[in-house]
């Protein structure tokens, strides 16, 4: 394996790391033998204890300070440019805080940033979405340093190790900035698994017809430990919230089971969940979409469908 | 306050895009094109802040070969005042097209910078951040809301799990999601109008940039089809075959 030196950006919440962040270990060991786990944030040190627990770290920075605490863009981006003058290759989760943070970074070393990698080719190589997931391109860097954010989703977590941890080292860089200033947060509350990560997604479309009528996914979603997500057109029809939305503006989902109710299969949504491992599709409309790339269809109403299989699981 | 919005050529967003045979890009030969949505968002920002009086004038920006010009008419139509068009090919990096933009910034001196969240065609995500480095300015990226009030922004961004605030000093970088707004459509007088409207030419050269090769387009390939699978019959083999065939449910 190449000696090169591979930053990774972990993603987490101050409290918790996020289980991106082992997809991205997984996805940096393609690249190199070397991993740093940067962890910047405002009391985030039991995250740095989590992040060295991961196999093939090979340590831990911990950047813990006040400038860190909502990993704004503007105090983020130069001291991960500081951190990386020594590695070939920065890795940060495609998720709102990596698309906000690297292609800062980037622009800063003067170097290009591929954006949402799939696969790596080798160690300049990669492949990567575009068009809404239409097209995969086949990129090759041709900088010193590769700056790239991941979807997780493609890459297998890495696993714990077995024993001991990695090295955890204090990174006393902090700069103050006034450029921005966190205001508030809105956390969408809710008990169920995060969509990203969840291992059963069960996602309404407009089919379900009102906010009101969404709700008939619960029941279903208990049942299973299921994260809820919806259709574009199902936002857009104001039946539930954006952060819910699967697809190619919202997340990439690749669970291991995504129940489509009422889900037309507009490019935008397949794009979103295709990589899923078994897909179930109901819907009325025996040409929909989604039953092109459904293992297992059903042509039913839903409104019956849905409280029966809930009732028979 | 002068806002400065930079805009794309993209396919069309309901066209299906198709690959070339030799697997060499995308073949746009006769496609029909039209700017990102995203950047659509970032025009009509624009144009709402002006009519409530707290933009004076909309610059709007785009970089590429001479049909971008088509776009920046359309801008123009929807109400920026005047555009400008830097030369260049029409597949530039987004660091290239950053360092473009930051070379307008730096003539045109705008309060405000407004970018769409990423074009539909590369999907890359990039330029407003990047240009916010090298600009040295702060970001509002995947914004759904953006208020102006005494010498800062306050901009709602659309998050992972919910929605973050921020307040940031200007001039800033502000790139749109889209929620942000209903872009409106263009009504004929008003394209006659823009056909008016003054717009410069610049090459790399005289914005004194030099543009670089970082990256190489290997191939691009349509994505592994998924196979349609079977249809069942009811709720119940539905849940057989999740639990005996496919072995996802205990």
């Amino acid at each position: 394996m190449s000696p090169m030196k591979v930053l990774i950006l972990a993603e987490h919440d101050n409290a918790t790391l996020k289980p991106a962040t082992l997809h991205l270990v997984s996805a940096a060991l393609q690249l190199g033998s070397d991993i740093s786990i940067l962890v910047a944030g405002q009391g985030c040190a039991a995250v740095a204890d989590n992040a060295s627990r991961i196999a093939g770290v090979s340590r831990v920075l911990l950047a813990d300070n006040a400038v860190y605490q909502y990993q704004l863009a503007e105090a983020l981006a130069p001291l991960v440019v500081q951190l990386a003058s020594d590695a070939g290759a920065v890795l940060a989760a495609a998720s709102t805080t990596g698309k906000n943070v690297l292609p800062r970074v980037a622009a800063a070393l003067d170097v290009a940033q591929l954006s949402e990698i799939l696969a790596i080719k080798d160690a300049s190589t990669f492949v990567r979405p575009i068009y809404a997931g239409n097209v995969l391109a086949t990129v090759q860097s041709l900088d010193a340093i590769k700056v790239a954010t991941v979807r997780t989703s493609a890459f297998l977590p890495a696993p714990l190790a077995t024993s001991g941890q990695a090295p955890i080292e204090s990174v006393a860089i902090a700069t103050a900035q006034d450029q921005s200033r966190f205001v508030s947060a809105s956390h969408n509350v809710s008990a169920r698994p995060e969509l990203g990560a969840a291992r059963v997604v069960v996602s309404g479309g407009r089919g379900l017809g009102s906010a009101e009528n969404f709700k008939l996914l619960d029941p279903l979603a208990d049942k299973l430990g299921a994260a809820i997500g919806a259709s574009r057109a199902a936002v857009d029809a104001g039946y539930v919230s954006n952060d819910l939305q699967v697809g190619q503006t919202g997340k990439i989902v690749a669970p291991e089971l995504y129940i489509a109710v009422g889900i037309s299969g507009a490019i935008q949504h397949l794009a979103g969940m295709k990589d899923s491992k078994v897909i179930v599709a109901i819907n009325k409309d025996p040409e929909a979409a989604i039953f092109q790339v459904a293992d297992y269809g059903l042509v039913a109403d839903l409104f019956q469908a849905v409280p029966e299989l809930a009732k028979s699981l | 306050m002068k806002i400065l919005v930079a805009v794309k050529r993209t396919l069309d967003a309901y066209v299906k895009v198709r690959i070339r045979q030799d697997h060499s890009g995308v073949d746009l030969t006769s496609a029909k094109m039209a700017m990102n949505p995203f950047c659509e968002i970032a025009v009509e920002e624009a144009v709402r802040l002006k009519e409530k009086g707290i933009a004076t004038e909309i610059v709007v920006v785009s970089v590429g070969s001479d049909k971008v010009q088509e776009q920046l008419r359309g801008a123009m139509a929807l109400g920026a005042d005047r555009g400008i068009h830097v030369q260049a090919g029409d597949d530039l990096e987004s660091l290239n097209v950053a360092k473009l933009l930051k070379a307008v910034v730096d003539k045109e001196q705008p309060g405000l910078i407004l970018l769409g969240k990423q074009a539909i065609d590369s999907d890359n995500n990039q330029v407003g951040q990047m240009l916010a480095a090298l600009a040295q300015l702060p970001q509002a990226t995947f914004a759904s809301k953006l208020e102006i009030a005494e010498g800062r922004a306050t901009v709602s961004r659309e998050v992972d799990g919910g929605e973050q605030v921020l307040s940031i000093s200007l001039p800033a970088i502000v790139t749109t999601d889209l929620r942000l707004n209903e872009p409106r459509y263009a009504k004929l007088p008003d394209i006659m109008k823009a056909k008016k409207k003054p717009v410069d030419i610049f090459t790399p050269e005289q914005l004194g940039v030099t543009v670089k090769q970082h990256l190489k387009l290997v191939e691009v390939n349509d994505p592994p089809a998924r196979k349609a699978g079977v249809k069942v019959a009811s709720v119940a083999e539905l849940v057989d075959k999740l639990r005996n065939e496919a072995k996802v449910i205990a």
